[in-house]
């Protein structure tokens, strides 16, 4: 038996620290310090971005802006409207894509994938996923625009290509929380598989999928490097045509304007920033609080 | 009977929307090939260590963006790694359920700014401050290391994108790691408090030890992410030709001369070298999505970790 | 185990009561009658509870506990489950707070201290009370390295290797790992890696050690391993184990506490029924709920 250790140490005496715990302490409070500066950093950063996009793009916003075309460089006035129509025509069409294909390779590796099968089409969408959104743009350049002309829909194609993955990824999620016994008792009652899924798993997976699919649009609003290559050559005009022209959008219009030095240009981008930041945070906001509830649902 | 046809054609239907995804993988290496052909019978595999990128002179080389890349990326996870750890620390253990669906939900948030609107900060909000502030200090205290070598006239160097792509890397860190550390057992958690032990020696001694395989390949998937990012980066880093010792000159990476030269681009050869680079950027951002996974893999732990 | 002994303690202190909770709900003390085994007589108590209320949020766990605890005896908690047994435990080194909504009203006196005053580091007193978990939970290291973890923390470098060997013989593992000190503690079986968790335990030498239900994920053989261990281990420290099986608490135990659920409460509430040395609890009890229980009529 150790007499030193026993020595050094009154199990009878104060409850206060006693040998080496008063530097363990410092040292403990010296990392939760660090822990909690580096929580408050990132929360400082959001705010300064957040708010320089807020008080810069203020100064630009206004109804003009929000619903008229941009004037002649350096003139004061003009607005972002058809850029806004634009994002809403590019993203409108790429979920149009990306959605069912999403839901269906959720529903194959949920419902219908030997194992064998499904692992590789798990790492196909992981890979797609990881994919830099500049190699995609590039892809569909090659595709669509080469040899031809910009469009609107190449655009749509590469948001598409990078909605796929986080909308199949969310919807399987979601059809695995679809209770075991819901889909048994269609079984037990000889319902057919295609009619289960169709009538039971996936309206009860609805709601989850559906704010998945936001989600997947906020993330996609944003996206510039692949629309540089699709659709960034257009005139400053609302348009319609998808398949025809290069569609004005608010990511390459803040990018664009970025570059030049005109300090009109700057305060449009900041405003038109402003715009783009509003709808995705209230986008992300609102479909995380449904997704929440969704789930909750799906498995009380 | 029809039921069945019913079954059978929604398989195939799920079948092939998944082959569709699988053919545009493929089709996306080989889209990628065919545009950089005409680059790689010119220069082959010495494209890589050509240090010359003179579109004039028919003379391109990705020396100096693989070195742009390297050092902008490797700054941004020497910076994020810990920071983003600490986060993803203080918010499983440390901070009241309150704060922690506040602040948790305010982190993932910054992961949501677009990289276009994050580089237009950069170029007007932080490379300025960069320039005027942070790199003069640096210069003046650490000067007599090449790596902080004298400021550029604007602020746009390859320190500036390595602090860009940091902001943009933490919370991709910040979150996957704090999910990883709510997954360590309380048991073990509580048997380390039981033996009189701080919460730092708990998290020293117990939860990083044993979460250390998917912090890093979180770390290694947050490299990925940092590696493909072309925008926020073009705007900040000066367009630079030339693979300088200090932080503070400008230079490119990869995908950001492929953003920055691309629209503007001039002769056939030109455009293949950028679909060179982009292809030498496709096997660098598989290969690490490939690595995290397989360091996830070998450690048995079952997350998707594709943010 | 203890003795009945006929004649009076002879030494100036009394005897320690004997607690019952009478149908008013007020505790009762009877007089020393038969009771009083001499040497237990005089024993330093170590762990003193006063009035000792638990809640978390607004719902009582355990109710007005009164309970001095002795040096160098192991003192068995027993009774039905749910009736507070684990949150009594807890209560000696503080490993409730970290749960949500709880509250202790009354004192627990440990040594004379107030474990729930201001200004009493937590971490001190854990370092003082040990804990042995029902779950053997051994960190994800070797052998050596879950036993000298602590005592690294503590600074206490010198001699490593011997205090890693005596607490491991303390736990009487020694002989079955001593060839494989290196190898992980993932790989030894249960009754082994609890054994490793009660050698990691002493290993810092602590003045009492907290046993919650040690035996109740093992088999047999192992259950008897530790049961042995108790007699060596309460020569040096004093123990408190809850369990809820009575055989282990007559084998193991020189008191034992008898909690259930109060009736007399609204709400299912554990009480401290009856507390005495263990002989006596299991063959003349004074409460007849007592005598229910250890007679295996409930619970």
């Amino acid at each position: 038996m150790s007499t030193a250790v026993a020595a050094e140490f009154d199990p009878t005496g104060p409850l206060v620290a006693s040998g080496n715990l008063r530097r363990r302490r410092a040292v403990n409070r010296f990392a939760e310090a660090i822990a909690t500066g580096a929580a408050l950093l990132a929360v400082a950063v959001l705010a300064i971005m957040v708010g320089a996009v807020a008080v810069r793009g203020a100064a630009a916003l206004n109804l003009d802006f929000l619903t008229h075309a941009p004037r002649v460089p350096g003139e004061v006035g003009g607005g972002i409207a058809p850029a806004i129509v634009g994002t809403a025509i590019i993203v409108g069409v790429a979920t149009l894509v990306a959605m069912p294909l999403g839901v269906l390779v959720a529903l194959y590796l949920t419902e219908f994938a030997p194992p064998r099968v499904a692992g590789p089409i798990r790492l196909t969408l992981d890979l797609l996923n990881g994919l830099p959104s500049i190699v995609i743009g590039l892809f569909v350049f090659g595709l669509l625009v080469s040899g031809r002309h910009q469009s609107g829909f190449a655009g749509a194609v590469c948001l598409a290509i990078i909605m796929v993955p986080l909308i199949a990824r969310s919807s399987q999620e979601m059809l695995l929380l679809v209770p075991r016994p819901m889909r048994d008792a269609a079984d037990a009652l000889g319902v057919r598989r295609w009619r289960t899924v169709l009538t039971v798993v996936l309206p009860a997976a609805a709601g989850g999928i559906v704010t998945g699919t936001v989600l997947a649009i906020a993330r996609a609003a944003g996206e510039t490097a692949p629309l540089i290559f699709t659709t960034s050559i257009f005139a400053d005009k609302t348009s319609f045509d998808v398949f025809g022209t290069a569609l004005p959008n608010i990511p390459t219009e803040i990018y664009t304007l970025s570059q030049q030095d005109d300090p009109t240009g700057i305060t449009k981008a900041w405003g038109a920033a402003l715009v783009l930041v509003v709808f995705i945070l209230l986008t992300n906001i609102a479909a995380r609080a449904l997704l929440a509830r969704s789930q909750r649902r799906l498995t009380q | 009977m029809s039921d069945r046809i019913g079954d059978r054609l929604l398989r195939a239907v799920c079948l092939a929307a998944s082959l569709l995804v699988a053919i545009v993988l493929v089709e996306i290496a080989v889209q990628l090939l065919t545009g950089a052909l005409p680059a790689i019978r010119r220069f082959g595999p010495g494209f890589v260590t050509g240090t010359h990128w003179r579109p004039n002179f028919d003379t391109f080389g990705a020396a100096t963006l693989l070195f742009g890349t390297l050092v902008s990326s490797v700054m941004a996870l020497a910076l994020a790694t810990p920071i983003g750890i600490s986060i993803g620390l203080y918010l499983s253990l440390l901070a009241p359920r309150s704060v922690r669906d506040v602040v948790g939900p305010l982190v993932e948030m910054l992961a949501a700014i677009p990289s276009v609107i994050v580089g237009l900060w950069g170029i007007l909000v932080l490379a300025p401050i960069v320039q005027g502030h942070i790199e003069p200090v640096l210069h003046g205290a650490l000067g007599f290391l090449p790596v902080f070598g004298s400021p550029q006239t604007t602020g746009s160097s390859i320190f500036t994108a390595g602090l860009v792509l940091t902001i943009m890397v933490v919370p991709i860190i910040a979150s996957v790691s704090r999910d990883i550390f709510m997954t360590v057992p309380r048991d073990v958690q509580d048997a380390a408090a039981a033996l009189g032990a701080t919460r730092w020696e708990t998290v020293r001694g117990v939860v990083l030890p044993s979460t250390a395989s998917g912090i890093v390949a979180t770390s290694v998937l947050a490299l990925g992410r940092a590696l493909g990012e072309a925008i926020a980066v073009t705007q900040v880093i000066g367009a630079g030709n030339a693979i300088h010792g200090s932080l503070f000159a400008t230079g490119d990476t990869l995908a950001s001369r492929i953003a920055n030269q691309f629209p503007g681009v001039t002769t056939e050869l030109h455009k293949a070298s950028l679909f060179y680079l982009a292809l030498i950027l496709l096997v660098i951002g598989l290969v690490t999505n490939l690595l995290a996974q397989q360091i996830v893999k070998r450690f048995a732990q079952n997350r998707s970790f594709a943010v | 185990m203890t003795e009945l002994a006929g004649a009076q303690a002879p030494s100036a202190l009394p005897p320690p009561p004997r607690m019952r909770i009478v149908a008013d709900g007020a505790p009762a003390t009877r007089a020393a009658g038969r009771d009083g085994a001499a040497a237990q007589a005089d024993r330093e108590i170590v762990f003193d509870l006063r009035d000792v209320t638990v809640r978390y949020g607004a719902k009582p766990a355990i109710a007005h506990i009164t309970l001095p605890i002795q040096r160098n005896v192991v003192t068995a908690i027993i009774g039905p489950s749910g009736c507070g047994k684990s949150t009594f435990l807890r209560c000696l080194n503080r490993m409730n707070d970290s749960i949500p909504g709880f509250s202790i009203s009354g004192q627990v006196l440990y040594h004379g201290h107030d474990l729930y005053a201001a200004g009493v580091d937590r971490v001190e007193v854990r370092r003082r009370i040990g804990m042995v978990f029902q779950k053997p939970n051994p960190f994800a290291k070797s052998i050596y390295d879950n036993v000298a973890w602590a005592a690294r923390n503590l600074g206490l470098k010198e001699a490593l290797d011997d205090r890693v060997e005596r607490a491991l013989r303390g736990a009487a593992l020694w002989d079955e790992v001593k060839d494989r000190l290196k190898a992980s503690a993932l790989g030894l079986s249960g009754g082994q890696q609890q054994r490793l968790c009660i050698a990691r335990a002493i290993a810092i030498e602590p003045d009492a050690l907290l046993l919650d239900e040690p035996a109740s994920a093992l088999d047999p053989i192992a259950t008897a391993a530790i049961e042995e261990l108790m007699h060596t281990l309460k020569r040096r420290y004093t123990i408190v184990i809850v369990t809820h099986n009575m055989q282990q608490a007559a084998r193991v135990a020189d008191r034992t506490a008898f909690f259930s659920l109060d009736p007399t409460s609204a709400e299912p509430v554990g009480a401290l029924v009856e507390y005495d040395d263990t002989q006596t609890i299991f063959t003349n009890p004074a409460d007849s709920r007592t005598r229910d229980y250890v007679s295996g009529r409930f619970g």
